[in-house]
């Protein structure tokens, strides 16, 4: 059994307010149920309210995925709530900092100094474990299994890939394909390419064949070229690769904070209709705060 | 690994970047506006930052099939920011002073490291390699003397001995080296990218860099960068504290098919291409 529940779908901020009632104003975070397993997928503000439903299962074990320590993907992880009961036991998995060399740990123990947070980590009851990934490492969890996969962000950030059986999604955490650095004319631009080509490879083959895609949808296509090189996608990229991963479903998230519930369903249709349905094709949708698949 | 080797692989971690890559990437990295492939150009012109980026992109990952052995790959691996942001941390450790502690003028390193680079990729691409392999060759030329830069830096009068006595005494710096370090460049610099999980080819193009004998461990960009090294001595572009040699090793010759002076008169006249590094390091 795979399903997973929506609990954020906010990008940068949240957002909440009467725009963004019906999609909801929490930055990522998704409860995905793999068996008898918990696994997040990122801890924006949207764990809190998926923490405020967990106590019937105390004591538990759960396995939280960070993709990567921008604020709207951590933000709600000193109010996970099970951390502060004991008994409980909290997996926090996360990449390691190239450029300070730390580890995921440092996540946590750093939003809970003394001047951003009343509680200190060692005040924490529950048991509480980091676990540092590399690139296309491989988790087992009970029946399940979690594969990081590095994706292409401003920092570092990883995609996860979660198989229970045969069913499996995978979440980009935010992605944007790289661009290419260079003009056509400058002679490394092909080289560059090629790189591109690479890792647009490597990683269309970790997504290959999945049953649900859930993918940074930031933009809109008029708003991309702006933003280009902030490290998000846009209605077509994501179209074109739950397209070439050949994906059952697609689901939009990282929705623009200052996007209104009326405007994101127009961005929606716009898309669908700048990209009408082929044979194969995925279903689409635009993700949605306590909505809950199975697949 | 001896106690020395031990050491001087810690300390490398220490070690700052060329006084002009710093001061580039500082002041390029404080405008919002920093183009990339500026950025890029600096780090490839820079043997220290050049070592360092490529071991931490290499390291961190174990599920790589390739090594990555370009600063553009990185870029695409690890994204843009990634690197910009350790090339910061990188500057913000200081510089080598200009005139290294151990009287190796670091310009003229930089130059001999450069002028290597360019001509170990030329003559890559002669024996006809594909343009995103022959920017191994560039990084192996750019990178055979790393482990000058690390003698000078953290022996200092015990590599000052040695470069006094390849003058004095005639000796190669290598053997200068052994004397005055028991340990020489090429092992120490082949011995750290080999620590750092840097590809092979590139741990023997350094470490065999001076190897006159047909080994088990040749190869086409060894070759390449041995005839690069051996060519930009001699026609004095920069200077790294060694003798000037007078012929290829018999195996190189073969490689190309010619001796010395015919391969360097069929590269045709390489100012144009030296210019270029020449000029990236007097701005
Ligand atoms: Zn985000
Ligand atoms: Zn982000």
């Amino acid at each position: 059994m795979l399903k997973f529940t929506f609990r954020g779908v906010r990008g940068s901020i949240a957002s909440p307010g009467p725009n963004t009632v019906k999609y909801g104003g929490n930055t990522t975070c998704i409860e995905v149920r793999a068996g008898d397993e918990l696994i997040i997928l990122d801890a924006g503000t949207g764990i809190f309210p998926l923490s405020q439903t967990l106590s019937p299962e105390f004591p538990l074990t759960c396995h939280i995925f960070i993709s990567h320590t921008h604020w709207d993907h951590i933000q709600g992880l000193p109010f996970f709530i099970p951390m502060f009961v004991s008994g409980n036991r909290v997996k926090i998995y996360g990449g390691q900092d190239l450029v300070t060399g730390k580890g995921v740990q440092e996540v946590l123990s750093r939003q809970l100094e003394y001047a951003f947070f009343p509680i200190r980590e060692a005040e924490l009851s529950a048991e509480l474990e980091y676990i540092s990934l590399s690139d296309n490492q491989v988790v087992n969890i009970g029946d399940a299994q979690v594969t990081s996969v590095l994706m292409n962000h401003p920092a570092i950030n990883y995609g996860y890939k979660v198989t229970c059986g045969d069913r499996s999604l995978f979440f980009t955490g935010d992605h944007e394909w790289p661009p290419n650095i260079y003009q056509p004319d400058d002679d490394d631009y092909q080289l560059f390419e090629d790189h591109i080509a690479q890792k647009r490879k490597s990683i269309i083959d970790a997504v290959a064949g999945v049953d649900v895609l859930i993918i940074d949808t930031a933009y809109t296509d008029d708003e991309y070229p702006a933003k280009k090189g902030w490290g998000h996608g846009s209605f077509s990229s994501s179209i074109a690769m739950a397209r070439d991963a050949g994906v059952k479903h697609c689901f939009f998230t990282h929705h623009e904070p200052t996007r209104s519930d009326r405007d994101l369903e127009k961005a929606f249709q716009a898309a669908m209709d700048k990209h009408p349905g082929q044979p194969g094709d995925p279903k689409f949708y635009l993700a949605q705060e306590t909505f809950t698949f199975e697949l | 690994m001896s106690d020395l080797h031990q050491r001087l692989v810690q300390m490398v971690d220490k070690m700052p970047a060329f006084p002009g890559s710093v001061n580039r990437i500082l002041q390029m990295t404080s405008s919002i506006d920093c183009t990339p492939k500026d950025l890029v150009q600096v780090i490839e012109h820079d043997p220290v930052m050049m070592a360092k980026i490529l071991k931490l992109v290499n390291s961190a990952y174990f599920g790589l099939s390739r090594k990555i052995t370009s600063i553009k790959h990185s870029v695409v691996f690890v994204g843009l920011n990634t690197i910009k942001n350790l090339a910061i941390s990188i500057a913000t450790m200081g510089m080598l002073s200009k005139t290294g502690p151990a009287g190796l003028d670091m310009n003229n390193f930089l130059l001999h490291s450069l002028g290597t680079a360019t001509v170990a990729k030329l003559l890559g691409k002669r024996l006809g390699v594909a343009s995103d392999r022959a920017t191994d060759y560039f990084v192996g030329g750019l990178l055979h003397d790393i482990g000058k830069v690390v003698f000078a830096q953290f022996m200092p009068q015990e590599m000052e001995r040695a470069l006094k006595r390849v003058e004095a005494e005639k000796v190669s710096l290598p053997i200068a080296e052994m004397i005055e370090i028991r340990a020489d460049h090429a092992q120490l610099g082949g011995m750290l990218v080999e620590k750092w999980q840097l590809p092979h080819t590139l741990v023997t193009c350094i470490k065999e860099h001076h190897s006159q004998e047909l080994n088990d461990n040749t190869s086409e960009v060894l070759d390449c960068v041995v005839a690069a090294n051996i060519i930009i001595k001699q026609i004095e572009f920069g200077c790294a504290g060694n003798l000037v040699e007078d012929r290829l090793p018999d195996h190189v010759a073969a490689r190309f098919g010619m001796e010395l002076t015919e391969l360097r008169e069929s590269m045709g006249n390489l100012d144009e291409e030296l210019e270029k590094a020449n000029a990236f390091i007097c701005i």
